[in-house]
């Protein structure tokens, strides 16, 4: 899942960046709310991390704009201002989940999932799709409990689609989610995993859609196929 | 003695005991001197009584004329025996021969001339009026006991003191008791003061306190300003500081998770290297929190040896030799020109630091950054010259609030030029920002070349 982390720290940003990265998230970091504003014009974002205190105003401003602009964007306020009045406001100036600084990366990761799960409008952390149970915090996923191991990619990938099953995934959609800003993407990688996803799921399980992107096979259609 | 009550009641009572016994010994004196009139009038008046009395008697004084002077009126008051016999009188004839005497006189003449005049007979003193008839050929001298005359003044002043001896511990009473009553005010400000909880700085009420503590309750007033002014200061500032080293730990924090959790020995030697540039940064905030609390604080340096402002230059340089090379940028210094010295390194050091600092920093690789001490007239200027990218004129009017921090250059603490700029005042001197010529920012220190008193 793509995210946008708004952090003017250096070494914080970097931090956010590989650990969530590690936490099979893909994020872009931008330090003032100028490089923000841009960033959520050109990408699409499943999410945001943003600190308040940054050098060319609040991020309460930034958020404020959004809400206005009728923005749905989960966001996660991240700051060092964590008294029960500051979350208190920062809750109510729209924020979905608020964290104090210093925080446990594996909380953020943890606040993170469930903020966009939420959005997304489920209630259970694993994710089910025709017999395949995919667990986000654990980047594991099983079929009828036997486990199934994926890559990071390979599951950033599965994840994606079964997020939204059914709908098309374009493959350039696909890549952002698997590389951020400061990544350099390599051209064929999209397919390569389709094919290793393939592989371990079946040669039915992911569809490609000539011209358009890749999506799930429906199962109600596929019964005969299904193993 | 160290109450003002006891010091008022001693001073009260000394003052008027001291009166008192002045009146009693004026009293006496001129009690003395009433009586002394009144009592020789009466000698007077009865020696010529006596003498009246001889001629109209024929002329021959008889042997009972001077006994008639103890018929002469006691003086009022005196009762009984204590003045009984108070005159006494003999009638000597010209021819020296004693005529005539009262009793209780002395065998001996009691006076040699006319008039006025004192002898002691028998160990006793006797005032004596001398009357000369010439026509009867006689001296009537009439007299009384100085010891008498004494006990009648002793007796009126005794009748003064032994009632101010009474009534003494009374006075000191009522002064005790107006020395309390009047200096209540001051037990009233006491109380309000010892009663307040250590958060209440509010001004003390002034309208119902007597003139006299007025100026002691506006000079408190003021300093419960201060001291608040002082506090809230420092709140914000502790309330910033901590705030502003949350994130460099959250970074910290992160990076060492990553660590942890690092997959790859690349990971995890990034976020190792990551994590020592935070710790550097962190302890380079710390440092800059402590010079802002030194320069806020004005640290008295009057104290210290007075040092020479080229050599503190140039170990500043010295100590950030190190970053400008990690930088690959260059330091030159110019200090020519006479020697200056001053006694407040303890402020100028942490202003020149991150006067240097920021420049270094700003700086691109390559770059040479310029630090130089020149003196002009009655003034000292340092100047930091640097190639960087200078302020922009957005953040210019606010680079030195503390905790500022422009968007351009978001890595710092937002404290390194409110440093600057208050250890600058606390020395009396002024801070000066400016674009350079061809690109860079000129920062200059301009300072009294002697060092005024230390302004707040």
């Amino acid at each position: 899942m793509r995210l946008l982390i708004v952090e003017d720290d250096p070494v914080l940003s970097n931090g956010l960046a590989v650990g969530l990265g590690l936490s099979g998230f893909t994020a872009d970091t931008v330090g003032t709310l100028a490089d923000a504003r841009a960033a959520l014009e050109g990408g699409d974002f499943a999410g945001m991390v943003l600190d308040i205190m940054l050098p060319d105003g609040s991020g309460l401003d930034l958020l404020a704009e959004l809400r206005a602009a009728d923005s749905r964007l989960p966001v996660l306020l991240l700051t060092a201002r964590d008294r029960v009045r500051d979350r208190v406001m920062g809750l109510d100036a729209g924020a979905d989940d608020y964290l104090g600084k210093p925080f446990d990366l594996d909380e953020l990761a943890a606040r993170l999932r469930a903020m966009l799960r939420r959005h997304e409008g489920r209630a259970a952390a694993v994710i089910e799709w025709n017999g395949l149970a995919l667990d986000p915090a654990r980047m594991r996923g099983a079929r009828n409990g036997a486990e199934i191991p994926f890559s990071r990619r390979e599951f950033t990938i599965l994840q994606a689609l079964i997020e939204r099953p059914g709908a098309i995934l374009a493959k350039a959609a696909l890549e952002e989610r698997l590389y951020g800003w400061q990544e350099e993407v390599e051209s064929n990688t999209v397919e390569v995993h389709v094919h290793k996803l393939r592989a371990k799921l079946g040669a039915g399980f992911i569809e490609t859609v000539r011209g358009a992107g890749y999506r799930l096979a429906d199962p109600a259609k596929d019964e005969g196929g299904h193993r | 003695m160290n109450s003002i009550r006891g010091r008022l009641f001693v001073i009260l009572l000394a003052a008027t005991g001291a009166i008192w016994l002045s009146a009693v010994a004026w009293i006496q004196h001129s009690t003395r001197t009433e009586v002394g009139h009144v009592l020789d009038r009466r000698l007077q008046e009865s020696a010529r009584m006596v003498a009246s009395l001889i001629r109209r008697n024929g002329g021959i004084a008889g042997p009972d004329a001077a006994a008639l002077v103890e018929e002469a009126p006691a003086l009022p008051d005196t009762g009984g025996h204590d003045f009984a016999h108070q005159l006494i009188c003999q009638v000597w004839g010209f021819d020296g021969r004693l005529k005539s005497e009262s009793d209780g006189a002395p065998a001996q003449r009691l006076a040699d001339q006319a008039g006025f005049s004192e002898r002691a007979v028998d160990g006793k003193v006797w005032r004596v009026y001398s009357h000369v008839d010439e026509e009867l050929g006689i001296r009537v001298m009439v007299g009384d006991a100085r010891a008498m005359r004494d006990r009648l003044v002793h007796g009126v002043a005794m009748g003064l003191l032994v009632p101010a001896i009474l009534i003494l511990p009374l006075l000191a009473a009522l002064i005790w008791l107006a020395v309390r009553r009047g200096l209540e005010p001051l037990d009233r400000l006491a109380q309000a003061l010892a009663g307040r909880p250590a958060t209440d700085l509010g001004a003390l009420d002034k309208g119902s306190a007597p003139s006299e503590l007025r100026p002691m309750i506006d000079a408190l007033n003021g300093l419960f300003r201060r001291v608040e002014g002082l506090r809230e200061r420092e709140r914000s500032f502790t309330a910033f500081a901590a705030h502003e080293l949350k994130t460099p730990l959250a970074g910290l924090k992160t990076q060492a998770q990553v660590a942890a959790l690092a997959p790859d020995r690349a990971i995890r030697d990034r976020a190792l290297a990551q994590i020592a540039q935070g710790v550097d940064r962190t302890d380079r905030m710390v440092r800059q929190l402590l010079d802002m609390t030194a320069a806020e604080n004005a640290i008295d340096a009057a104290q210290a040896p007075p040092q020479e402002g080229a050599r503190i230059l140039a170990e500043v340089a010295d100590e950030l030799a190190g970053l400008a090379q990690s930088r690959g940028v260059a330091l030159q210094l110019e200090t020519g020109g006479p020697a200056w010295r001053t006694t407040q390194a303890a402020l100028l050091a942490p202003a020149l630091r991150n006067l240097l600092e920021n420049a270094i920093l700003a700086s691109p690789a390559g770059a040479v950054v310029e630090a130089r001490l020149a003196r002009e007239g009655g003034a000292v200027r340092f100047s930091v010259l640097d190639r960087g990218p200078g302020i922009s004129p957005a953040d210019r009017p606010h680079v030195t609030e503390r905790f500022y921090r422009g968007a351009t250059s978001p890595a710092g603490s937002g404290l390194g030029l409110s440093i600057v700029a208050a250890a600058v005042q606390a020395m009396g001197g002024q801070l000066r920002l400016s674009p350079r010529r061809g690109g860079g920012e000129q920062a200059e220190l301009i300072l009294p070349a002697a060092p005024g008193p230390v302004a707040r």
